[in-house]
């Protein structure tokens, strides 16, 4: 069997490449250091390179206009695959990452421009097509920056020396006296200056220089690092000139509503079109074929109406007959059902991913112990912008252009689909409205492909609210049991954590049911603890619907049973989280998974460079505690506050969460204070709006968030009926504090949000003394 | 059928059937974008325009509803970001995603267009039906009280005068 990237897929029991495949599938591989280290290779490429580049014109051939793509600038030099300078010294920066709303199309051209020392003003960025020379383009894991800064500071510092360089020898002066600042070359001795168009084409004939010949700027000399700048396309955003994947238009265009199997895995039994295809403007109805196990990105299949507007679309599917050939091994899929037997799974034992000491003997002569069973639903992302891509199939090639946070991936789900190569297929990025790990999945993608060659036209597949929020790949619903061991002063001695969920794994190996790597890395075996027995165990769970990762992906769970079972620990030992939770971390060190019998996942990273730090994890929760007045709150039954701490994608994370409890039960959220140490940062305002967006996603999954399903079929369909939060429900203020770090730079998307249902569930306990250990909150009454 | 509409200032006709919802008469037909759908049951508010110079949800609709009501988009805010809402959002640095701004300042404005001083309950109420799944919320409510300053101003109130003929 074919998997989407066009190799055969590794039977189930293949654990190793599965992992390895899950693991590029999420951009975590161990390689994505490497990657970052080969990617300034580039620099100066063979011009054959060029053919598949952003930019239109080669190097060293001026005036040639070898178009490409989706190509619009003539560039006459491009020291890297990120960057160009067309004629006039205009600089052209490549964002290679996708922009859902973390700034990285933003911030990673602005270390570029910062570190070749040009006016941000006169930077124009343009959007990067899917192409491996880029290197990653998948753009989740919290890790744009963090993997590619040290390439943009190449790409700047490169191309600045190279352009001293051309000055000096123009002006028979020494390079080391020629400086460029702001875009303009000087010599002070001579009082000489020019602006860079003068000296591009000089420059670009000139050797490129090793690593070591180049000077980095010192962070003191940095214009815009480290200082708050607009995001580029803001004002488009502002006038509603901003183009999404739903604003794409090709001439002729078709547009396309599926009818998808209800039930995972299904197939058609019978289809009427008549009545579709007397609504006017729809023009054909096509039938996709079922997606192959494993479903990796592919089509769900279906039948899809064709018609001139996507109004015209929507009412002809309406008007479809489909009868279904349920699967009858989803089909009986109740969320009830399905709970109890999550809860089975984690009261046996499960595969074992992390021991330490001897947890039984230890627990069965603890002087105290505490069980505890935690539960979250499966949710949906519901980005705001659905599922959306326009497809053109012409002569054997695909073009689209799609909201993807992962071009690379549509180049290979399609080409898969289609029978062609990725080098066939022109995956075009356009903004995304929301993505959330949603968009890194292509497979709407791939239905616009096949609807484009089945119809000869170009076609915009539009998911509306109903398909994104039914048909998702959606965040695993998962079942924790946990049992502390304690001795007589209450200390945690011996801890068991198990944990039972859905695994993504299952979209890469069929009928998966235990966690890949990265799965189990997202905190089931990578918690701090200073805990002599340990054991935490990965309990068996088997899909019934596409599974995929959500902002935050398996930490949302898990930091969850784990932080609130530390809450449930310190008030049974009549201590609070912040004391006890530092007593149960230990000192101050850098914990050494492998003495446990773990690899550590810690994103694909190497411990030696992103240590698993106590002393971090301390100092965000003690300032969080502290500014959020935490240890002398005045808990009542109306007003409390609880707090969190947690360790992900390499990010060390506090939030304190106040919350307003009416007479008649209803919550509000006045406060939240969140201290964060990302290692160093870019652009420090879209880090700070990142953890706010975090705290009021956080907010919403565990106030409301749930997916269920009955007979196979999701309930929920749209914000009716799967709520999020809404500016009187989100958080009322949000305090960040960014920690002033020298550590590499670490994830920011995603770790806001893992602390934020614990801490909110500890205040509810606070003020009402209800325990809340299954979410949604909504479900509890509070008063 | 044929309808008559008035957009952002200016005349045209439209041949669309009558139950079409405005949103897709906007986007597909018109070419005006910037409008986005976001739910198709008014549960996002992503789709807000002014219609008659109140804001309503284009998804519910039905161009057949719209009479002569003149419609202003986000694209009839200003072109060039000057309208108090779009440059105040731009101070607050608002959009992270940006897809459900449109709708988010099209409401703003209708708030401010009735209640040019809005407290935060006011603001709560007012915005309340306009999703952010980015959770931009704290820094509409900030951006739609910058705008109220503004909007207080000389230049920004003609402009906004201007605006409601």
């Amino acid at each position: 069997m074919k998997n989407a990237y066009g190799t055969s897929f590794p039977a189930p029991e293949n654990r190793s490449e599965i992992a390895r495949l899950t693991r590029d599938a999420y951009a975590h591989h161990p390689a994505a250091y490497a990657e970052v280290e080969a990617a300034p290779e580039v620099f100066k490429v063979d011009r054959r390179e060029f053919l598949g580049a952003i930019f239109t014109a080669s190097a060293f051939v001026l005036g040639a206009n070898l178009a490409t793509g989706s190509a619009t600038a003539a560039t006459t030099w491009q020291p890297s695959v990120y960057l160009g300078f067309e004629p006039d010294g205009t600089v052209v920066i490549t964002a290679h990452r996708s922009e859902m709303g973390t700034g990285s199309r933003t911030s990673l051209p602005l270390v570029v421009a910062d570190e070749l020392d040009v006016d941000w003003k006169t930077v124009r960025v343009e959007q990067a097509i899917g192409d491996t020379k880029f290197g990653s383009q998948n753009t989740d894991g919290s890790c744009s920056v963090r993997d590619f800064v040290a390439a943009m500071h190449q790409t700047g510092a490169t191309a600045r020396l190279m352009l001293e360089r051309a000055a000096a020898q123009k002006w028979g002066v020494p390079a080391s006296e020629v400086a460029l600042r702001m875009g303009k070359l000087t010599h002070a001795a001579s009082k000489r200056s020019a602006a860079i168009g003068e000296f591009v084409v000089a420059a670009a004939a000139l050797p490129v220089p090793a690593k070591t010949e180049l000077r980095f700027k010192d962070p003191g000399e940095y214009r815009y690092i480290g200082k708050d700048v607009a995001i580029v396309d803001q004002h488009n955003i502002v006038t509603g000139k901003a183009v999404y994947g739903m604003d794409v238009k090709r001439p002729g265009m078709l547009y396309a509503a599926i009818e998808r199997p209800p039930v995972y895995d299904s197939k058609i039994k019978t289809v009427n079109d008549s009545e579709a295809l007397q609504v006017k403007g729809v023009q054909k109805t096509v039938q996709l074929p079922p997606f192959k196990q494993p479903h990796l990105f592919q089509q769900l299949g279906g039948v899809a109406v064709l018609a001139d507007s996507t109004y015209a679309a929507l009412q002809g599917r309406k008007k479809l007959k489909v009868d279904w050939d349920a699967n009858p091994a989803h089909s009986s899929f109740n969320s009830a059902a399905y709970k109890q037997e999550l809860f089975a799974s984690v009261h046996n034992s499960g595969k074992p991913v992390r021991n330490r000491g001897n947890f039984d003997t230890a627990f069965n002569t603890a002087a105290k112990k505490l069980e505890a069973d935690y539960y979250v639903p499966m949710l949906a992302h519901a980005s705001m912008e659905p599922p959306v891509a326009v497809a053109e199939f012409k002569g054997g090639k695909v073009e689209a252009w799609c909201p993807t946070q992962d071009p690379q991936a549509v180049q290979q789900a399609v080409a898969a689909a289609l029978g062609i190569t990725a080098n066939d297929v022109t995956a075009n990025v356009t903004l995304l409205g929301g993505g959330f790990g949603r968009k890194s999945k292509p497979d709407y993608v791939v239905e616009a492909a096949l609807l484009s060659k089945a119809s000869g036209k170009p076609v915009k597949v539009v998911w509306t609210r109903e398909d994104d929020i039914r048909f998702d790949y959606f965040h695993s619903v998962a079942a924790m049991h946990m049992k502390g061991g304690m001795d007589s002063s209450g200390k945690l001695e011996s801890w068991l954590f198990r944990s039972a969920f859905p695994p993504i794994a299952s979209t890469f190996a069929a009928g998966a049911e235990y966690g890949a790597d990265f799965e189990t890395g997202m905190a089931l075996n990578e918690i701090l603890f200073d805990v002599a027995h340990m054991r935490a165990e990965n309990c068996p769970a088997r899909n019934h619907v596409r599974q995929g990762w959500l902002r935050a992906v398996c930490h949302l769970f898990h930091a969850f049973a784990i932080h609130s079972f530390v809450d449930e620990l310190a008030h049974l030992n009549n201590s609070n989280y912040v004391d006890y939770f530092l007593k149960t971390i230990g000192p101050d060190r850098q914990v050494d998974l492998t003495k446990d019998g773990v690899t550590p996942w810690n994103n694909g990273q190497p411990t030696a460079t992103f240590p698993l730090d106590t002393g971090r994890l301390r100092r965000v929760l003690e300032q969080c505690a502290q500014k959020s007045g935490y240890a002398k709150f005045a808990n009542t039954k109306n007003r409390a506050i609880g707090i969190a701490a947690h360790r992900s994608f390499l990010s060390y994370v506090a939030s304190a969460v106040e919350i307003a409890i009416d007479s008649e039960g209803n919550l509000t959220i006045p406060n939240v204070w969140t201290v964060a140490d990302v290692g160093q940062i870019v652009m420090p305002d879209r880090v700070r709006a990142q953890f706010e967006g975090a705290a009021v996603f956080g907010a919403s999954l565990a106030l409301m968030g749930e997916i269920t399903a009955d007979n196979g079929r999701i309930v929920q369909s749209n914000f009716n009926n799967y709520p999020v939060a809404r500016l009187k429900q989100a958080p009322q203020k949000i305090d960040v504090t960014i920690v002033a770090s020298n550590a590499p730079h670490a994830g920011v998307g995603e770790p806001g949000a893992p602390v934020i249902a614990p801490a909110l569930t500890a205040a509810i306990f606070n003020a009402t003394g209800k325990r809340i250990r299954e979410l949604p909150i909504r479900q509890t009454k509070l008063v | 059928m044929a309808f008559k509409l008035n957009v952002n200032g200016h005349s045209t006709t439209v041949d669309a059937p009558p139950d079409m919802p405005l949103l897709w008469v906007l986007r597909d037909i018109l070419n005006l974008a910037g409008t986005k759908y976001g739910c198709g049951i008014g549960q996002c508010g992503a789709c807000t325009v002014h219609l008659g110079g109140q804001a309503v949800r284009s998804c519910l609709t039905p161009v057949s509803a719209v009479g002569n009501q003149p419609i202003t988009t986000v694209e009839g805010l200003s072109a060039e970001g000057t309208h108090a809402v779009q440059v105040a959002w731009q101070d607050i640095d608002v959009p992270q995603c940006g897809y459900c701004q449109a709708g988010q300042m099209m409401s703003a404005a209708a708030l401010l267009s009735k209640n040019p001083k809005p407290t935060d309950k006011d603001i709560d109420t007012a915005m309340n039906g306009n999703l952010c799944r980015c959770g931009t919320y704290i820094r509409i409510r900030q951006a739609v009280h910058k705008a109220a300053g503004l909007l207080t101003s000389a230049p920004a109130k003609s402009m906004m005068a201007e605006r409601q003929q």
